[in-house]
């Protein structure tokens, strides 16, 4: 789960590290007032809260010069789409001057199996970039799980990315707060880029922290927030609530596959016969007739799918139930005008291609001529 | 001689009283799976599918000490704690078939079962199997003969879907190992290739990676070191998913760019390994590199 940034300044500021001075604007209410009321003094800047990547160069971060400016830029920007998305919070912030810009995050190293911080000097562009452009100045230290991050590993981070005096006291106490924000949440990344340097010490200009979704169970705070505006598009939203594994694409063949790896390459395979897929729905392995229904009638619902290709290797999953979910889909919403390719192969194949044949669909073995045929049409 | 899993594991199944546990266990037993014992605290004395059912590990190692293998099918909050019981009471291996665990407890427990020398294969993993001997996991056994070509693999209907096709094409299979689909796992490629290396009855390797993570070109760099001599063929899933969107798998992710499809395939390509460009493709590139 990605947090905006204002709840991740929010979740630093609560464990103890320094954020610019700030105030959160909800859709609808009242901007002018809320400005006012905040004390805040110019020069602000004002950011939609979209979660997504480069929301800066898509015009979603704007500095002004009055309150005049900064009302109606939020106004502005409440109506401004960034990548599709449009925000229902902005962030207005006292612009905080600075004479550096650094980068520092908190990832889990797949590899080595540790937490890994990495730091650089050459923060206010994406880790792709200062990878490309200065591979030098990224500074990479394992974090041994058990004992966590110590602060003379903090400072030796510091150091590294040279600073010194107070300024690298001020950075060794912020990447200790990241950390433990990173443990307590059960972090994927705790992310600031840019992390300015000013002569108070270090603050953090963006902040970004991803939960991992298999410990929300462990954050009900975090769980239950409902927002519009989230990660999810209006039908990914839709498939977790129904509990299918689901992503928006931009293609028009809606695929659905049982299976992870299988729904991927899926989707590969129509990609090599020209087709493009509109999504990737996968009904995940031992899948019964109901599970099916439920992806079958939410692809049959969603307009950028024009055509549906379902992809199923039996083995615990049976090819029946799977027929019969299908045909449950199609009969329910009133045989939809959506055409139907179906690959079916593995455990109770025949029994599957008879229900299918009865209802008047035709079922496929092998999957390369079906995916074929679903390009075709 | 076979990787891992053998004529002399003896396993335990923890969490065998769960629809899953249970349904699993029947489907181990016909296939020949030597199943001792199953846990499940506060169901000690019953009995599923013949099976003793023992309400901790200590109490079903007691009764049965040949144990030496554990499969786990606990839900994800509770199934770290089943991992570290199943490493207390000496289990060399440890599956653990249950998805959606925190990845930080999955660190920990990794890092811990390490320590003490068992090896873990998962979490979110298929199992193990070697065909007509024994399986531990959740496949379906027939897709799968007995023959000289080893799998390890990210996925799971994926290496169902291949290892059938190399089947109907006359290569039998080793042993398969589905290392898992979440970004930490116990036993990785690289890992899981050395011991084939060293496996007499395994004459090819096939690897069937995704999106995500590094572990196809660590496991390109050690065929590239020398340190892999079998000849592999390889797969990747995921050429046409997007980036910083999770395809199922927890670990399925691009992130910060690393973990694409075509870093993975220069890699591989580079190390000499023959990357199928659809899986169907597995079975003539096998026959090509054994048979050139």
């Amino acid at each position: 789960m990605k947090l905006f940034e204002f709840e991740a300044k929010e979740i630093l500021k609560r464990w103890g590290a320094p954020v610019p001075r700030s105030v959160l604007i909800r859709k609808g209410s009242n901007v002018e007032e809320a400005l006012k009321r905040s004390g805040l003094e110019p020069p602000l800047v004002v950011k939609s809260q979209v979660l997504v990547a480069g929301r800066g160069k898509a015009g979603g971060i704007r500095r002004v010069d009055s309150l005049e400016e900064a009302v109606s830029t939020v106004l502005e920007l409440f109506e401004k789409p960034i990548k599709g998305l449009k925000p229902s919070y902005i962030l207005v912030e006292e612009a905080v001057e600075h004479a550096q810009e650094l980068y520092v995050a908190i990832i889990i190293d797949r590899n080595e199996r540790k937490p890994l911080v990495l730091a650089s000097s050459q923060g206010g562009v994406d880790i792709e970039e200062i990878a490309r452009k200065s591979p030098e100045s990224i500074v990479r230290k394992h974090v041994n799980p058990w004992v966590g991050l110590r602060s003379y590993e903090a400072r030796w981070v510091g150091k590294k990315i040279g600073l010194s005096g107070g300024v690298l006291a001020s950075f060794a106490s912020f990447l200790s707060t990241m950390y433990r924000v990173f443990e307590e949440l059960d972090a994927d990344l705790v992310e600031s880029n840019p992390l300015a340097v000013t002569s108070q010490g270090v603050v953090p200009l963006d902040a970004r922290i991803i939960v991992d979704d298999n410990s929300l169970y462990r954050h009900p705070e975090l769980a239950s927030r409902k927002d519009d505006s989230s990660e999810y598009t209006h039908w990914e939203r839709k498939a977790r609530e129904a509990g299918l594994a689901f992503v928006e694409l931009d293609g028009d063949i809606g695929i659905i596959g049982n299976g992870a790896g299988l729904t991927m390459a899926t989707m590969d395979l129509v990609h090599a016969f020209g087709g493009r897929p509109a999504n990737f729905l996968d009904i995940g392995g031992g899948a019964g007739s109901d599970v099916m229904r439920k992806a079958v009638e939410l692809l049959l619902e969603f307009p950028k799918a024009r055509k549906i290709f379902i992809n199923i290797f039996g083995g615990i999953t049976r090819c029946d139930e799977v027929a019969r979910g299908i045909v449950d889909a199609v009969k329910g919403l009133g045989n939809p005008d959506k055409p139907l390719v179906v690959r079916l192969s593995g455990t109770n194949e025949e029994e599957g291609r008879r229900i299918l044949s009865e209802a008047g669909f035709q079922a496929f073995t092998d999957p390369v001529e079906a995916a074929r045929r679903v390009v075709e049409l | 001689m076979v990787v891992l899993l053998g004529e002399d594991s003896r396993v335990i199944v923890q969490g065998i009283t769960g629809r899953q546990g249970s349904f699993h266990t029947r489907l181990m037993l016909e296939y020949g799976t030597k199943i001792v014992a199953g846990v499940t605290p506060g169901k000690g004395g019953q009995i599923v599918h013949g099976v003793p059912v023992y309400d901790s590990m200590e109490e079903a190692v007691e009764e049965h000490p040949e144990a030496n293998t554990s499969i786990i099918f606990v839900p994800g909050r509770f199934a770290p704690d089943a991992v570290y019981e199943a490493v207390d009471s000496g289990m060399r291996l440890v599956v653990v078939i249950t998805e959606h665990i925190p990845v930080h407890e999955t660190m920990r427990f990794i890092d811990y079962a390490r320590s003490r020398g068992a090896t873990i294969i998962g979490p979110n993993t298929p199992g193990i199997i070697s065909p007509g001997i024994s399986k531990v996991g959740i496949m379906p056994g027939h897709v799968f003969k007995r023959g000289k070509v080893g799998i390890v693999s990210r996925s799971g209907t994926l290496t169902y879907e291949i290892a059938y096709a190399l089947t109907r094409a006359g290569y039998g299979q080793s042993t398969v190992i589905g290392v898992g689909g979440d970004p930490i796992v116990g036993l990785t490629f690289t890992e899981a290739l050395k011991l084939f290396e060293e496996d007499d009855d395994t004459e090819a390797v096939v690897l069937i990676g995704e999106i995500g993570g590094d572990m196809e070109e660590r496991a390109a760099s050690l065929i590239e070191r020398g340190e892999i001599t079998k000849p592999v063929v390889a797969f990747i899933a995921g050429s046409t998913a997007p980036p910083e969107k999770r395809m199922g798998h927890a670990g399925a992710i691009i992130m910060m760019g690393t973990g694409t499809f075509q870093g993975k395939v220069e890699a591989l390509e580079k190390a000499g390994v023959r990357v199928a460009r659809l899986p169907f493709e597995v079975p003539a590139l096998v026959e090509e590199v054994l048979h050139g």
